[in-house]
């Protein structure tokens, strides 16, 4: 079988949002510079260990290896960003400017900032071995010198950031430190005068569209302070809308986690109105929170040359050619479609104004109990909406006024605050809410397009609370424009452990079936069955016992990474490097089999297997799988059939003097069937296939 | 292909009771057989008609009896003659007898296929089963109806019944209801078939299944629980999306009049060297590539096979976990149900010991699946139980696929906690929020849930089949409008919103108010966002008082009789702030009415009247924008409703749009007002 790693993965299933999510990774780039403390502080203090054969792992330690973790994600999803490492507080220096206690770390063929590279990931694995020799560790703020390590730091890592516009390119600094108070050491005017320029360099930096996030390390006494000083450095105060500020860790894999929530930065797959009622409706952005990450697309090489073939994005060329005529053509843009021994044509246009079923995003039908939401009640992955925070320009939040024939007064009302009092600017604009084209009623609106994100937001929360007060789900219209269909929208209370967002609040949209997509399997097989049985209140008591006993405490969907794509970026690493093995990779996804030899499970196993199986359940099973099939009965008898005629003839001899070709095909598939040959193909393919079967 | 023939005798009750729901049967039977044109086409279906006014059936001129039974079309291989016998169905003048027409549909199985095509005879009954059948002559109904259910069993028959209840039937007597519904549910349990009842018009659509897709096993074998203890099961697709077809590309090359023409299209790829764009670079010299950062690495497929993740066949249990470990919204991908085997008690009885038992434990099975051997991924699944209350399907279970760490995007998003109080709701609005949540309830207590996703079929392929057929008849036919049954589907329930309109305006009013006075205090502020909640508070209590009592006590309306004056006349009045967009929005309500109850254009010179002084008053009261927006809206609302004449009309008598000479506010050029409708019609033409 030849096998397409793109096909495996992407199954048979190929989705819309993940391409487009794909394509939007390369045109908004993101340039990161991590900036690590290479103070002694940072390998003196230690992170309890977690279990405790373990020996302590330094911040350093945890810093490092978060970054080489998340390194290797990037270079997998996102390898157009391009990602530089600098380390403040060291002994040796290398940056652009020559500054003291600031060093860059970097391979060969590689700029500063730049794409990631296997070699640049290989090689920082190995750094903390070397990190003492090469790099050093050195207090960098000491009283009595003027040098601001800090400042230094935030200034290379901006030079370094000076490439590609603001514009294009979300520019981001990443701090790893566990000093809350950079400047404790000194005092008075000196302390006021470096904290002060500090943060005026961090200022500069932002103001030039770099963020500055940090990612606190805590003593295992003392908590990180972030008001101490760093507070400022970011700029925590005023915003509003500041996303979510994780608490400082002292675990690595709090770390780890907190990190990779910090790499994917949002990207909202697109904003759509979701009409509740006649009369308001809420801008809504929706995310791909969860999609099938499948491995890059493939690039057709050239085997002698490696070299890609034409350019990357139009690899092949397609020419159209006329079956009747064998004319080249232009892509055609009618389509046909058999029927009634006629070819129905179409043009694009009729296709898509069929698919057209409903004007607008999102139209909400009703509410429902989340016990109607049935478990196979699912064809995709769920899509997250959450209210749109953008500000006004493009994204307006709309309210459409609707009076019909019945006058609701009051929504007039509305209308005249809306004109008389003249807060809104000339966005009032007209459309026929869809929901009354058919009707008899005349029916028209006047939106209203009010800035900001308050009542959006409000009524939003309002319904998400009551929905989950209440455990109902909303059943609305929407969908995407190829396939418009009835969404489910459960919503999702905000679910915070260990100081970090595990479940955002927001609803989730969750594609529902048509009864065309649902098949009626479980009918199907009764009428194959004869009696049905249900367990007895023993043996449900029984697998209770077992269930007990067999529980993954904890579980959570993104523990177990997927083995298939780990293995596929093993090799592609050790290719990369021209290594020559490939490091073995651990399968997460078996089952914990020294856990399900545990005594009390075997136990609980047996008494089920016993209430169930009784005493003979190794007899029954042999006996059911022994059990053969009508068809295998028959296949049995034709080779029989097949072994007892063959022995009729004498098939060296036939060879030998090119007799075989005298025989019929039944008579050669004697042979074939005898041998467990394949009894496919001519008569030709059928004697050759005899002749290498003998060796001849 | 003649492996799956199937038979399908279409029974269907056209007596008076029924006349109000035949056009959504015609509907639905003709997509039935359209689909069967188009995937089955070697299929044969009948048509059987029962409370007919006449009566045609063999059975009648053989023994006598079976009145108002006609065998309207004999079983017979698709053909568009069904499809069209079955967009117009004769009504009926009689009450219908279902059983009579069932003994038809058995005999004419019997006479033409023996005891052939066994499992492949189908019988689908569509009913509303008000009336009673007649007495047997020996024993009782139900024995009688016992007898004809085995005998179908033995001639490999099934019948499903679709009854019609509810908002579909008329009041009728409920005991004969209740004893045919005792009736027909032996057929359904001795031919172990579907009985399903259906109460409005979309379940209807979705109740009768327009595809048969014969199920295919995805894996059977073993659920691995240790080595110790495997259960035999069977694992099917539970649910996948059935796709909008696939259209071939279309060649116009061909002469027309050539008979023969496949109309095809090919499509040559060609790979070509970078370095000489000219080249072609022939398929064995190609090598796959894998992007790794900046770097493209070559692996050929032989490579690849050598080294690739290579997953044991089988599927293995990693463990139960609490259910609320496991969201709703991660379920990734189609779904997939796991039976027992066929024919083995004992994995049954163990399959249903363990969903009984998760299920009351609340627990879910976290399960490693690889289905094929040489299958190159693993799918991790949550297994749920779903236990059967009917005694003829076992208990059994879904599995939905979970997403790996690399699937989960973990964005941050704020809490709503940490929002200003102004963004949050307040009580009221809470209130508001609560009961539009529970007024607008689709799985009412003790009725028949709406849009039921099993009931519930695709507008979109309902559509593509009806244009499909009336493409066939008329190629140039434009595509039809959404059927209005299902609109449904698409579209909030009008009579919902109706019922409710006092409880969506409330809801609407507690949120509405709010936005005006915040957005006042934020404009004050130099456009920076304010919330200072004691301000926003006290608008809101000062404003919706005075605003409603306004507005109920004195609404008048532009009359039929005179539109212009009664206008002019609320346009004028200067009472209250409110009256010139109330008369503009009257005046633009009544025009509409006007256009559309227009019949061959006799109201066109009082709507345009009616245009003429509502653009006069929008001059006046510096409102161009409303009247131009509303001019353009109206054009294509009657393009869109092919009443093009109007516009025509409008074009003929010079109306035009508000330029920016004639209200400073416009944003509209003399020319283009001028132009406006003159260009509109042409782009009709």
């Amino acid at each position: 079988m030849d096998v397409d790693a793109d096909d495996i993965f992407r199954d048979d299933e190929d989705d819309p949002d993940a391409q487009h999510s794909l394509l939007e990774d390369e045109s908004s780039k993101e340039y990161v510079v991590y900036l690590v403390d290479a103070s002694p502080k940072m390998f003196n203090t230690t992170c309890p260990a977690a279990e405790q054969d373990q020996n302590d792992e330094t911040h350093f330690h945890i810093a490092i290896s978060c970054i080489s973790h998340t390194l290797k994600s990037q270079i997998i999803n996102r390898s157009y960003d391009q990602v530089a490492i600098c380390f403040f507080n060291t002994r040796e220096k290398k940056n652009l400017q020559d500054l003291n206690g600031v060093y860059v770390f970097n391979v060969a063929e590689r700029e500063f900032l730049d794409r990631p590279t296997a070699r640049l990931i290989k090689e920082f694995d190995h750094l903390e071995e070397s990190f003492s020799k090469s790099i050093g560790s050195q207090h960098g703020v000491v009283s009595g010198t003027q040098e601001n390590s800090l400042y230094n730091a935030i200034w290379a890592a901006q030079a370094l950031l000076r490439k590609g516009s603001a514009k294009t390119v979300d520019k981001r600094i990443l701090l790893f430190t566990n000093e809350d108070d950079p400047f404790g050491s000194i005092k008075g005017a000196v302390k006021s005068d470096m904290t002060r320029m500090t943060l005026q360099r961090a200022k500069d930096a932002q103001d030039l569209g770099i963020s500055i996030e940090l990612l606190p390390l805590n003593h295992p006494n003392e908590a990180f302070n972030v008001s101490q000083f760093y507070a400022d450095l970011i700029g925590l105060e005023g915003d509003y809308l500041v996303d979510f500020m994780p608490s400082a860790t002292n675990r690595l894999e709090d770390m780890k986690d907190q990190l990779r929530k910090r790499m994917f930065t949002k990207r909202k797959v697109k904003s759509l109105k979701f009409t509740i009622v006649n009369g308001i409706s809420i801008q809504l952005n929706s995310y791909a929170l969860i999609r099938p990450t499948v491995p890059g697309a493939i690039t057709w090489l050239d085997s002698i040359t490696n070299c890609p073939l034409k350019d990357l994005l139009v690899q092949c060329e397609r020419t159209f050619i006329c079956a009747d005529t064998g004319a080249l053509m232009e892509e055609p843009i009618t389509r046909l479609h058999p029927y009634k021994n006629q070819n129905i044509t179409f043009s694009m246009k009729q296709l898509s104004e069929i698919k057209r079923v409903s004007i607008g995003h999102l139209h909400l039908l009703g509410f429902k109990p989340l016990s109607c939401l049935r478990d196979y009640y699912n064809l995709k992955p769920s899509t997250f909406l959450y209210p749109s925070d953008e500000p006004c320009g493009q994204n307006h939040y709309c309210s459409t006024v609707s009076c019909y024939g019945c006058h609701w007064s009051l929504h007039q009302l509305n209308i005249k605050n809306a004109f008389l009092c003249g807060y809104l600017e000339e966005d009032i604009y007209m459309e026929q809410p869809f929901g009354f084209v058919a009707k008899r009623s005349i029916f028209f609106a006047v939106g209203i397009v009010s800035q900001g994100t308050d009542n959006s937001m409000c009524i939003f929360i309002a319904l998400h609370r009551k929905m989950i007060q209440l455990n109902r789900f909303a059943v609305a219209f929407g969908g995407s424009s190829s396939r418009p269909q009835l969404v489910a929208l459960v919503a999702q209370e905000e679910v915070i452990q260990s100081g970090s967002q595990i479940e955002p609040p927001g609803m989730h949209m969750i594609y529902l079936p048509y009864s065309d997509d649902i098949r009626l399997v479980e009918e199907r097989y009764s009428d194959s069955s004869g009696m049905v049985t249900k367990a007895s209140d023993d043996q449900i008591k029984k697998a209770a016992d077992l269930i007990k006993r067999i529980d993954l405490k904890g579980f959570s969907v993104c523990q177990l990474t997927n083995p298939a794509l780990q293995r596929h970026y093993a090799v592609l690493q050790a290719l990369a490097l021209a290594e020559d093995d490939i490091p073995e990779m651990k399968d997460e996804t078996l089952p914990d089999e020294e856990g399900l030899a545990r005594p009390g499970v075997v136990r609980a196993l047996e008494e089920f297997k016993t209430s169930v199986y009784g005493d003979n359940y190794d007899e029954e099973n042999e006996h059911n799988t022994g059990e053969p099939t009508e068809a295998s009965k028959k296949r049995k008898a034709n080779a029989e059939f097949a072994t007892k005629e063959c022995e009729n003839y004498d098939w060296g001899e036939l060879a030998d003097t090119g007799k075989l070709k005298d025989l019929t095909v039944v008579e050669l598939k004697y042979y074939l069937t005898a041998n467990n040959l394949p009894v496919s193909g001519k008569k030709e393919a059928i004697i050759t296939r005899i002749l290498t079967h003998m060796g001849k | 292909m003649a492996r799956n023939k199937e038979a399908l005798l279409l029974l269907l009750d056209v007596g008076p009771s029924m006349h109000s729901v035949l056009p959504e049967i015609e509907k639905v039977c003709s997509l039935l057989v359209q689909k069967k044109l188009i995937y089955n086409k070697y299929d044969e279906v009948g048509i059987v008609l029962f409370g007919t006014e006449d009566t045609d059936n063999e059975l009648t001129s053989e023994v006598g009896g079976y009145q108002h039974v006609v065998v309207l079309k004999d079983i017979k291989v698709v053909d568009g003659d069904i499809v069209e016998a079955l967009q117009q169905l004769p009504r009926g003048k009689n009450d219908g007898d279902f059983l009579d027409a069932v003994i038809v549909a058995m005999d004419m199985l019997i006479k033409k296929f023996g005891e052939t095509n066994k499992g492949k005879k189908r019988m689908c009954l569509i009913t509303n089963a008000q009336y009673p059948i007649k007495e047997s002559y020996k024993g009782t109904k139900e024995e009688q109806v016992t007898t004809i259910a085995k005998q179908m069993t033995v001639h490999g028959m099934r019948m499903e019944s679709i009854i019609l209840r509810g908002k579909l039937s008329q009041d009728a007597n409920k005991g004969i209801m209740d004893e045919n519904d005792r009736l027909l549910n032996i057929f359904s349990k001795e031919t172990s078939t579907r009985l399903l009842y259906v109460d409005n018009p979309i379940s209807l659509f979705g109740a009768l299944r327009t595809r048969n897709i014969t199920p295919v096993t995805v894996f059977r074998g073993d659920i691995e629980f240790s080595p110790k203890l495997k259960i035999k099961v069977m694992v099917y697709k539970k649910t996948s999306e059935e796709k909008f077809p696939s259209l071939k590309k279309y060649s116009d090359k061909a002469p027309p009049n050539d008979k023969h023409a496949t109309r095809d299209v090919k499509v040559d790829y060609e790979y070509k060297s970078s370095e000489d764009p000219d080249k072609v670079v022939p398929p064995d010299r190609r090598i796959k590539g894998y992007p790794y950062g900046p770097q493209i690495v070559p692996i050929s497929s032989a490579e690849w096979e050598a080294v690739k993740f290579k997953p044991e066949k089988g599927v293995k249990l990693l463990g139960f976990t609490e259910s609320n470990n496991v969201l709703r919204h991660h379920y990734m991908k189609d779904v997939y149900a796991f039976l027992p085997e066929p024919g083995n008690t004992k994995a049954m009885l163990a399959l249903s010991a363990l969903a009984r038992a998760m299920k009351e434990m609340n627990k879910v099975a976290i399960l490693r699946c690889v289905w094929r051997r040489g299958q190159s991924n693993v799918i991790i699944g949550v297994l749920t139980p779903n236990l059967s209350d009917r005694e003829n399907i076992p208990d059994s279970f879904y599995l939905n696929v979970l997403p790996f760490a690399e699937d989960v995007r973990e964005f941050q998003f704020p809490s709503f906690t940490n929002f200003p109080a102004s963004w949050l709701p307040n009580e009221l609005q809470l209130e508001a929020a609560d009961n539009l949540i529970k007024t607008l309830d689709l799985a009412p207590h003790g009725q028949q849930e709406v849009l039921l996703p099993d009931f519930t079929p695709n507008p979109v392929l309902e559509r593509f089949y009806r244009y499909l057929e009336l493409k066939s008849k008329d190629p140039d036919a434009a595509v039809p409008p959404l059927d209005d049954t299902l609109k449904k589907i698409t579209e909030p329930d009008g009579d919902l919103l109706l019922q409710n309109r006092a409880v969506i305006g409330s809801f609407c009013r507690s949120f509405e108010l709010k936005g005006n006075p915040l957005k006042k205090s934020r404009r004050l502020l130099g456009g920076k966002r304010s919330f200072s909640s004691v301000d926003v508070e006290g608008n809101i209590t000062a404003q919706p008082a005075n605003l409603i009592e306004n507005a109920s006590v004195k609404v008048e309306k532009i009359g039929d009789l005179t539109p212009v004056q009664d206008f002019e006349a609320l346009i004028s009045r200067r009472d209250g702030p409110d009256w010139v967009v109330k008369a503009i929005n009257e005046m633009k309500n009544k025009i509409f009415d006007l256009v559309e109850d227009s019949h061959e254009g006799d109201n066109y010179p009082k709507a345009l009247e009616c245009l003429v002084v509502l653009r006069k008053g929008c001059i006046l009261e510096q409102e161009p924008k409303q009247f131009n927006d509303f001019l353009r809206h109206l054009c294509n609302f009657c393009r869109e409703k092919k009443l093009n004449s109007f516009c025509d009309y409008l074009a003929s008598e010079g109306l035009a749009l508000i330029p920016k000479t004639e209200a400073i506010d416009s944003e509209v050029t003399d020319d283009e007002a001028r132009s406006f409708l003159v260009k509109s019609e042409s782009k009709v033409v």
